[in-house]
Parts: structure tokens; C-alpha cells; sequence
């Protein structure tokens, strides 16, 4: 089965924020700061992983909570940019 | 300045022992070691001689031979207190500080702490009553720790002392790592060593007849917040606080041997050698040190200082590698796991002190905790501004302007700097309102905490510990007032004047001395209206008012820059050192079992490919590789001394 834009972000903050741990419970509309997934050095991390995985550029007036601040989110906007529904 | 150690109860050949305990900590006091071993007690002392060069031998006993003292540090005011003392016809066998610690609590008893103005902790046998009297200074620059075996009560200024002792061996206290990965330090009595405890700052402890009694006899106090703030005159007040931070400085440039200065290019350092350049007839040594990297390095602020001053000026350069190969040693002083690397250049920096054959060296330390200049204290007021306009997108924008040195906060946009800082949901009421945002990023990385040690710790939540230690009072004081309680009761004893303070400098055997803790200075800070602290953004405002005349106009009006040091990156640069292999290796993580093998080979790697890793990954890093040594060093070495005996 192919791997949907919602299993790439979650394998991403799985391995890169949350160091491979699987069996921290990441629901879809988690809020990453508020549960301390990611600082402010991350934000640029996952900025740079949209871009270099999903071929956009993201501007600054992209990089605000309301796009990246849930699996949910980042799938949902990956999707605005790309034409594809998140699933 | 020196080491001590000893007991209360019986052991078993006391000599060896005493013997034992000494040498284990004689690098706080390589000039001369002495003992003292009555019936049910005994005193071991290593000594660095500073006061009273020739007759300061210790222990030392009182001329009826019945009171009996180990003491480690100074009393600054020991003058002012022999002078009084002989005119009630008190008389004084030596020139020492020490004597006139028996003389007073030979008339007062431990009442006689009030009246020390001093870094100090001692033990003091009381023979007539049979009770040994323990005591350490009001903020905690000189360490105490004790523990119990079988009925006798030991203590020691290290506690590497302690381990000495058969029977008594190194434990990991989980709760103490987990405040560590929290609130940076172990929350006093609690140490990183199970059963093994730290007398707390500006306590007396009293062990009698098998009984042991803790109190305190000095407490860091501030006004009620609604107190109305009298007018003060802006002029008068930093003109006090000047007379009380020059007396600070006359006292502690008191030593028969010469006194330095630490100089870091920063207001506080630069304030101390300034008033110390002028009580030094023969010129100051002053000391500092550099880093390659720009983000660090302050040179340009320290030579414009030394020149300003005419100092003899020695500088240490801390370069790549450097942190990476004293690190072990690091952490064998500060007998605990550490977050950041901090420590390490200023354990460099002591060895320079000593090679240029000084003892004392004089710091700035401390001012930020008194006059609030962290930066801690500016980000609660503006999370406090924010929280009143949640909507607003321009408050925000002031979160950039407190942190310029972090890249990673400067590219983000007004959303995620509010969201990061909390600054919409905050709890004003929260008594750890300033200090939440910084301990719930530090608390992130217990994510590599291995399962079993998260099952230890399970339903414990160290910052609600810390809550539980604040005084009736504290919800009644100022917001900024509460805010430099929980740095300079907590951090400052369990960081600053510890891993980063006594540990460093006296693992080369240098004293440091913190003109801006002396406590008249704390208590004068305490009672000013907090806007005299911290007015608007400015930190430290009252206090570079009382500089002005002092210091050049750049120094005095630079923005406070953190003393931080190369965190993850210096030990991931070219040419890994075998031990830090060896410590994050799969096999010690497992065999140690208290973090999660898989995820910190993932750290490393990231902390190795990424240079930039933000203060979660860094901190991590750090206090992974620290707790690790920390068990090599105190653990595994300790199992195998047992199996050799």
C-alpha cells in the first residue's frame, strides 16, 4: 500500500522529534507544542522536510501553528500545496 | 578555604578512616591535612591556606580543648568580630578566621551564625554537650553533605569523601535525575546519590545523643506585594548600593595571600574588578576565558575592560575539543549529571588561575539572581503582557528582542513565538509562572528516559516537588520577587555556585568570592521596589546606575549576554573521543539501563548531522552523556574498588 502524506509526517516526527519511539501515543490533532514535540529549532526542521519531500516552498507567512501544528495540519496543508487530499 | 570530613558515633579505626575521607578530597586543600578524633566523634581537614598563613592549622580546638572545629571557607568580617570579641576580653591564640568561630558559639551557641558574614561551612564538637554542630553559608556557596550507616552520621564537604566509608556505595536517586532533567539541578536535601543528603544553605544541623535537627537560621525574604513602594530617590538608592557593594568587595579582597578577579566582559565581573583594581595596591590579576566561536566569545568586552583598568590580564581560549577532553573530570567534580556544558571552560579557566599562582579569585556571580538579570525574568513580564491581549500579533514581536543570541526564535513568525512562550493560556497564578516554559522544554528530554526508569518514576512530577518547597509567603510577594526566589534559593545553590561555582574552581584548588551575595547586599536588593530591577526591558537597572562612573559607557550598557558554552557540538566535532563512544554506546546505555539505547544512537546521530540542534536535543545530549560518566565514575568504579577489597 502506497504511503499516504499522513504516514510520511507522522514517520518524520516519529524518528526526528520523537526519536523513534513508536510507542508514544501521536494522535492526528495532537498539538506538537503543546506536548512538547518540537522548539522553536524544530519548526525549522519540519519546514525544511516539507520542502525537500513535497517539492514546495513555504513562505514565511506559512510557517505559523495553524499549518504545522499537528499531523493533522501539516497533512492537511501538504495538500492545499500539492492538490492532493491528505489521507 | 579547604575540605573537611567526619562522624558521630562509633567506627572502626578512625585514624585510616579520617585518613581515607581526607585525601579524597584533598584537592580542596593541598597545602596541609590534620585530624581530630575524641571518644564518639571525629574531625578530618584538608587545608588551603589563605587566612592566618602560619596558625590556621585545623582542626581546630579552643584552649579548654573542649570545642573542636572543621571549617571550610571564610568568615569576611573576622576582624570586625576578634575586635569585639577582645574587647569583651576574649583572647586569641592565632590570626585566623577559624578561632573566632569557637570564641562566638562559645558564647552563643549557634546563635552566633547571624553575625558571620562569610562562604562558609563547618563542623564544629561540642564536647561539653557531646553534640557536633554542622552549619553552611546563607546562599550556599560551600558544599555539606551527611549520610548515616549503622548508627554513626557521617559528613563531608564532597561527597566523594562519603563513599569512602565500607558499607556505603554509589546508588543512582531516579527522582534527583528526574529534577535534574527538569529544573537543572536535584532540589536540596536530595543529591543524584541515593541516602546520601546536602545540608541546605543557611541551615544548622545539630546531632545529639543519635538525634539530628535541621533549622534554618537566615531566610531570603521579600516585601508583600501590595506593600506601597515608598518614594525613593533613584540617586540615594544606588548610591547605598554602591557604599554596601564596595564593603562587599574591601571584605573579600581580605586574605594574606593575593587576591584575582574573573573577568568576563559582562556589567557584574567588570563592576567587581573595578572596585577590586582600586583596593589593589600592587595591581589586579584579572582572568578570562575566550571561544572560537563569535556567539560565545566576549574577548573584545573583557580586553576593553582589563585595558580600561590597567590589569594584569591572563586569558584562557577554549577551543574545539577542549570541553570534550575535560569533560570526564568535570563531572567527577560536580558529582552530578549536568545538562550543560558550562562548567567545563570554567574548570579551565581555575587551572589558569592556579598555574598563575593565585588562590582567591573574586566573580560577579550572583548579580543576576539579586538584581534580576537573567533573562528569564524580562520573558515572564512580557509572557504577563502578552496573556493580557492574547489576539494581539504585535506583543509578541518582544519574545525576538529577548533572545537575539537564538537563531532558531528569530526566524519564527508572531504565532509560534506566542504559541512557544504560552503567551495566550498562561496562569499568572502559576507559582512557577516564570520558570514553566523553561522547565517544560528542559522536561522534553526525558523522552529518552528507558522504560524502566519511567515506570520508577511514574505519577512523580518534579516541578510540582518545587512547589511544594515554596514558603507560605511566596504567593504573597511580587511576581519578580518570586520569580528570583526560585533562582537564587533552588538554581543558584544547585547550579550555579555548585556545578559551575565551588566544584570548578576548587577541583584546581582556587576559592571563589561572590562580592554580590554577601547577604547585607542580598537583603538591600530584596527590599527594592522590583521596578529598580528590572524597569521595562532593562535588567539590572539600579545597578548600572551605581556603576556609572565606573565602567566604560559600552560596558555598562550592554544587554545582558548569557554565559553559555558549545553544548552537543563540542563533543560531535571531527575526531569523537573514545569515551564519548563508549558511554553512548548500545551496550553501556542497556547495562545501565536509565535511557533508551535506540533513541539516543538517533540523537547522536542527529546532533552529529544536524550542529544546530535546538536546547531540547543539546540539553539532552548533555545530560546523557553526563549521567553516564556520572555512573562510570561513582558506580562502576565503586563496584569494582568493593570487589578488589
Amino acid at each position: 500500500m502506497a504511503e499516504t502524506t499522513k504516514d510520511k509526517v507522522r514517520s518524520f516526527i516519529i524518528e526526528n522529534f520523537l526519536f523513534g519511539d513508536t510507542s508514544y501515543d501521536l494522535a492526528e490533532n495532537a498539538s506538537l507544542i503543546e506536548n512538547d514535540i518540537i522548539d522553536s529549532t524544530a519548526v525549522l526542521e519540519l519546514v525544511a522536510f516539507i520542502e525537500d519531500s513535497f517539492d514546495i516552498t513555504m513562505s514565511d507567512s506559512d510557517i505559523v501553528p495553524a499549518n504545522l501544528d499537528s499531523v493533522a495540519r501539516i497533512s492537511a496543508f501538504i495538500g492545499s500545496r500539492t492538490g492532493t487530499v491528505a489521507a | 578555604m579547604c575540605g573537611f570530613a567526619g562522624y558521630v558515633g562509633q567506627v572502626h579505626d578512625a585514624d585510616t578512616l579520617l585518613k581515607q575521607m581526607t585525601d579524597a578530597i584533598a584537592h580542596r586543600g593541598p597545602d596541609a591535612q590534620g585530624k581530630f578524633v575524641a571518644s564518639g566523634a571525629g574531625l578530618g581537614h584538608a587545608r588551603l591556606s589563605i587566612v592566618g598563613l602560619d596558625d590556621g592549622q585545623q582542626p581546630m580546638s579552643d584552649e579548654t580543648g573542649q570545642l573542636t572545629i572543621a571549617f571550610n571557607g571564610e568568615i569576611f568580617n573576622y576582624v570586625e568580630l576578634r575586635e569585639e570579641l577582645r574587647s569583651r576580653g576574649r583572647r586569641f591564640r592565632t590570626s585566623s578566621d577559624t578561632e573566632v568561630i569557637l570564641h562566638l558559639y562559645d558564647q552563643m551557641g549557634e546563635e552566633c551564625l547571624s553575625l558571620l558574614n562569610g562562604d562558609f561551612a563547618f563542623a564544629l564538637w561540642d564536647q561539653r554537650r557531646r553534640r557536633m554542630v554542622l552549619a553552611r553559608d546563607r546562599m550556599g556557596v560551600r558544599p555539606l553533605f551527611h549520610t548515616s550507616k549503622d548508627g554513626t552520621f557521617y559528613f563531608a564537604s564532597e561527597i566523594k569523601a562519603l563513599l569512602k566509608i565500607p558499607g556505603i556505595s554509589a546508588k543512582i536517586d531516579p527522582l534527583a535525575l528526574d529534577q535534574i532533567f527538569t529544573l537543572w539541578a536535584p532540589i536540596a536535601p536530595r543529591t543524584a546519590f541515593s541516602d546520601i543528603h546536602e545540608l541546605e544553605p543557611a541551615s544548622v544541623m545539630i546531632v545529639e545523643q543519635g538525634r539530628v535537627t535541621v533549622k534554618p537560621y537566615w531566610q531570603l525574604a521579600f516585601p508583600h506585594r501590595d506593600t506601597p513602594s515608598k518614594i525613593v530617590n533613584e540617586v540615594e538608592v544606588a548610591e547605598e548600593l554602591r557604599a554596601l557593594l564596595t564593603d562587599a568587595v574591601r571584605l573579600r579582597m581580605r586574605a594574606d595571600v593575593p587576591v584575582g578577579s574573573y573577568l568576563s566582559g559582562g556589567l557584574d565581573s567588570s563592576l567587581v574588578s573595578a572596585l577590586a583594581a582600586g583596593m589593589a595596591p600592587q595591581g589586579l590579576k584579572t582572568f578570562s576565558v575566550t571561544f572560537d566561536s563569535a556567539e560565545h566569545d566576549e574577548s573584545a568586552y573583557q580586553h576593553e575592560m582589563a585595558s580600561a583598568l590597567g590589569t594584569q590580564h591572563r586569558a584562557i581560549a577554549c577551543r574545539e575539543g577542549d570541553i570534550a577532553r575535560v569533560f570526564p573530570q568535570v563531572i567527577r567534580s560536580t558529582e552530578r549529571p549536568i545538562i550543560r556544558t558550562a562548567p567545563a571552560p570554567l574548570y579551565q579557566l581555575s587551572g589558569l588561575v592556579r598555574d598563575a599562582g593565585l588562590k582567591v579569585v573574586l566573580t560577579g556571580e550572583g548579580a543576576d539572581e539579586v538584581f534580576a538579570g537573567y533573562d528569564v525574568f524580562k520573558e515572564a513580564r512580557v509572557r504577563r503582557f502578552c496573556a493580557r491581549q492574547p489576539t494581539s500579533r504585535i506583543r509578541p514581536h518582544l519574545f525576538r528582542k529577548l533572545y537575539p543570541y537564538l537563531p532558531g526564535l528569530r526566524q519564527q513568525s508572531v504565532e509560534y513565538l506566542a504559541a512557544f512562550f504560552g503567551a495566550g493560556d498562561a496562569l499568572p497564578n502559576d507559582p512557577l509562572f516564570s520558570h514553566r516554559p523553561r522547565f517544560k522544554t528542559t522536561a522534553a528530554t526525558k523522552i529518552f528516559f528507558s522504560g524502566e526508569l519511567r515506570e520508577t518514576l511514574k505519577g512523580y512530577d518534579a516541578a510540582d516537588d518545587l512547589v511544594s518547597r515554596l514558603p507560605d509567603a511566596f504567593s504573597r510577594w511580587h511576581p519578580l520577587n518570586q520569580a528570583q526566589y526560585l533562582e537564587s534559593r533552588f538554581l543558584l545553590p544547585g547550579y550555579i555556585l555548585s556545578s559551575q561555582g565551588d566544584r570548578m574552581a576548587m577541583a584546581h584548588g582556587i576559592e571563589g568570592r561572590f562580592p554580590f551575595l554577601d547577604h547585607r547586599l542580598v537583603e538591600f536588593a530584596a527590599r527594592l521596589p522590583p521596578e529598580m530591577k528590572l524597569k521595562g526591558l532593562v535588567e539590572k537597572y539600579i545597578l548600572r546606575k551605581a556603576a556609572t562612573d565606573l565602567l566604560p559607557r559600552s560596558i555598562r550598557e550592554r544587554t545582558k549576554q548569557p554565559y553559555r558554552a558549545p553544548d552537543s557540538q563540542a563533543f560531535t566535532g571531527k575526531g569523537d573521543l573514545d569515551y564519548v563512544q563508549q558511554c553512548l554506546s548500545a551496550e553501556s546505555i542497556a547495562a545501565d539501563g536509565l535511557f533508551n539505547a535506540k533513541a539516543v544512537a538517533k540523537l547522536q546521530q542527529k546532533c552529529r548531522t544536524q550542529p544546530a540542534s535546538g536546547f531540547r536535543d543539546n540539553a539532552a545530549f548533555v545530560g546523557i552523556l553526563s549521567t553516564q560518566l556520572w555512573h562510570k565514575n561513582f558506580i562502576q568504579q565503586g563496584n569494582r574498588t568493593e570487589q578488589a577489597a
